[in-house]
């Protein structure tokens, strides 16, 4: 496919295009699996793509009261350190007013005037001297730059997990998915064979009616079915917001893609096959169980992942059929509520965002094979 | 929590058991009442034509029952409801629509739809093309793909949850956390609050349901490229066409119905696409979109369903012409079997 002008140059130009669109595309999801494991003081201070150099923050604080320095040597001498044991920070500059806070380097004797001198070193610890007992109660006001070794950590995953609910939506969302996947698979893969290989009149029209299915907005049919819960909710005195309900709801949108998927699939099959088999005397069930199935592994593995990742990613189903009570949250709907409860706290909310998408990008990754399959069969055919 | 996992195994046990049960159970059943093995001649023949009309619909019949439950009812009642008032008790005739039309944010809504709806397939579509055809020409474009494919696994509210931080604002002066005012600041301008800044902000929206699409389109035009036959190119190749022409006149010509699909399917989305808007901006700002206006109808004041429905049905004739198409397509493809 190249052409003789294809130059060393314009090679270099596909490779460089391409890792542009790389970058982009990588970027966002890269910043918040880094921010997620970032200290959360820091996540607000600097950018995530600077984690893994210190950040840097001015601050201010306070010197014990001048009274309290003793004397030395014909002068008060006041030392201490700023920091409690531990702290990992270190000092790079400081300064005694809010218009320089910093002005000297850290470890010089700085001239703070009236003959005072004040030395605060890279650790925190500062020796103030004064020419004479001071009755300053109040100690003097310093600021100074403070630099933060980068720092990594799991408390952001712990405290989502443990402390904010993600880890009871996370139950929720199995809860959801796992039945809204297997169910809709069983039952269109019944259809999409009857549809394929028996004989029936309104064959045509059922597949013309499930193609047109296809493309219901999802939106129209909330009300309705709302008030049909409701409605089966209050004649059987049961909550009309159950997992039945959301299986049931997820099985009934997932089924018209299945049933066109696995239906176009099942008709490619080789059409001896199936003759022979019913001349041996098998019954369409038993064609069905013992070699359809079987052959139709590829696609039913596509289709359990998609249905898979749109129900695990689904939020408007979640919200109107099972509620936004903190007990049914699924993963979704809870991320939406922490983003309008705690919208400044990217600690929370990157951790929480990861924990959210890393199920569908294991899925995705291991059986991406079968992904693209199903996308290709389910979206070439008919162009 | 353990109570919750012990019931959904069970449960997941008694739905999935039920289901094999049903067509187990159903076929034996058939099998029985009209016995095929064991009799001869014009019995056997008779039975297996009893046979023959009843078990297509045991097959269908439960998708047959959820589908008219959960698609078609619903439709039929949503049009219903658009005419009825807010409790859907009293008859309004078009008094919804006539609302719907002149209403200031309801026009906002469609605007920015069709907004969207310029943008995104197009956008989506292109770049998807442009990446497929470089990704085929290096040695690491699998690679390649996969990453700029990943993004269709992450949900929209988890995307928005990325793309908020992206778009995060500090005041001036600060240190921006967000990248892009990190980069605006980074260049000299002024750190902006992206997404509410009116009109601009639908193409912030947008960005996200292009980041997550691409990779959709990219894929299946990547397919359609591979199965370009070989001598098109070389002989276009031969005649001194440049990799321009080649691309214009050869290659997108041969793909025209992908294309089609491709644009389509996203197409459909946009009109359906609710999560993003409601988790970035839930419509202020005039960002709001005809899908989240109608769920902000559903629940507003306790509710219109008059309103809601209408507001679905105006989103339903938009997706009208797309479904004909699509089933115009399936009948061609099916016709001769």
């Amino acid at each position: 496919m190249t052409s003789q002008r294809g130059s060393t140059l314009g090679r270099y130009g596909v490779h460089i295009a391409v890792l542009f669109f790389v970058i982009i595309w990588t970027i966002p999801t890269l910043g918040i699996l880094v921010s997620s494991l970032r200290d959360k003081d820091q996540i607000i201070v600097s950018g995530w793509w600077t984690a893994l150099s210190s950040s840097s923050q001015t601050e201010a604080g306070r010197l014990p009261a001048g009274a309290e320095a003793v004397a030395r040597d014909g002068k008060f001498v006041l030392e201490g350190a700023l920091f409690e044991e531990g702290d990992k920070r270190s000092i790079s500059a400081f300064g005694i007013t809010s218009r320089a806070p910093t002005e000297f380097d850290a470890g010089t004797i700085a001239d703070v005037g009236d003959g005072e001198t004040l030395q605060l070193n890279e650790d925190g610890s500062f020796i103030a001297t004064y020419p004479q007992a001071s009755d300053d109660k109040r100690g003097r006001r310093i600021y100074f730059s403070a630099e933060l070794p980068p720092r990594f950590t799991t408390e952001n995953y712990e405290s989502v997990l443990f402390s904010e609910g993600i880890g009871r939506s996370f139950i929720n969302s199995l809860t959801v998915t796992i039945p809204a996947t297997i169910i809709p698979i069983m039952i269109a893969a019944f259809a999409a064979y009857a549809l394929a290989w028996m004989r029936f009149p309104g064959r045509a029209l059922l597949i013309a009616v499930i193609i047109g299915l296809l493309v219901v907005p999802l939106q129209m049919t909330l009300i309705p079915l709302l008030k049909l819960y409701n409605g089966v909710g209050a004649f059987f005195g049961v909550p009309s917001k159950t997992y039945l309900g959301i299986w049931l709801a997820h099985t009934g949108f997932g089924l018209p893609f299945a049933i066109y998927l696995l239906r176009s699939y099942m008709a490619g099959l080789p059409r001896e096959l199936m003759e022979s088999a019913r001349i041996d005397g098998a019954s369409d069930f038993e064609i069905f169980m013992k070699i359809v199935l079987p052959l139709s592994f590829p696609v039913l593995a596509s289709f359990a992942i998609f249905q898979f990742l749109w129900v695990w990613n689904d939020l408007l189903v979640a919200m109107v059929f099972l509620g936004s009570g903190s007990q049914q949250l699924v993963l979704t709907g809870k991320l939406n509520a922490l983003l309008g409860s705690r919208g400044g706290d990217w600690e929370i909310l990157t951790a929480s965002a990861f924990v959210t998408i890393i199920v569908p990008l294991i899925v995705f990754f291991s059986l991406q094979r079968y992904f693209v399959r199903g996308l290709l069969a389910g979206s070439v055919k008919g162009g | 929590m353990a109570a919750q996992l012990f019931s959904a195994v069970f449960v997941i046990i008694v739905g999935v058991g039920g289901c094999v049960a049903y067509f187990w159970g159903a076929n034996k059943l058939v099998d029985l009442v009209f016995p095929a093995r064991g009799v001869t001649g014009a019995a056997a023949i008779d039975s297996l034509r009893r046979q023959g009309l009843v078990r297509p619909w045991l097959f269908i019949g439960p998708a047959l029952l959820i589908l008219s439950v959960y698609l078609i009812y619903p439709v039929v009642e949503t049009v219903r409801l658009s005419f009825l008032d807010r409790s859907g008790d009293a008859f309004v005739g078009l008094a919804n629509y006539s609302w719907a039309f002149g209403d200031r944010e309801f026009r906002i809504s469609i605007l920015n739809n069709l907004l969207w709806l310029a943008v995104v397939p197009a956008t989506c579509t292109f770049l998807g093309l442009v990446i497929a055809v470089l990704t085929d020409k290096i040695w690491w474009g699998t690679l390649a793909k996969s990453l700029i494919f990943l993004p269709l696994a992450i949900s929209f509210v988890g995307a928005s949850v990325i793309w908020k931080f992206i778009y995060e604002y500090r005041g001036e002066g600060q240190t921006q956390i967000g990248i892009l005012n990190a980069i605006v600041t980074g260049l000299g301008g002024d750190p902006q609050v992206w997404i509410s800044i009116p009109f601009w902000n639908n193409f912030f929206l947008m960005a996200i349901l292009i980041w997550i699409q691409t990779g959709f389109a990219m894929v299946i035009l990547s397919s359609a490229l591979r199965g370009i036959p070989e001598e098109t190119l070389e002989a276009a190749v031969i005649d001194g066409a440049n990799p321009f022409q080649i691309f214009w006149k050869i290659m997108i010509p041969q793909i025209r119905g992908t294309i089609a699909v491709v644009w389509t399917t996203i197409t459909i989305l946009v009109l359906k696409v609710f999560d993003i808007v409601l988790t970035m901006t839930n419509g202020q700002w005039n960002s709001q979109v005809l899908a989240n206006l109608m769920f902000d109808w559903m629940f507003r004041g306790g509710g219109d369903f008059g309103r809601g429905a209408t507001i679905a049905i105006i989103i339903m004739i938009a997706v009208l012409p797309i479904m004909v198409w699509n089933i115009r397509q399936a009948n061609r493809e099916t016709g001769g079997h």
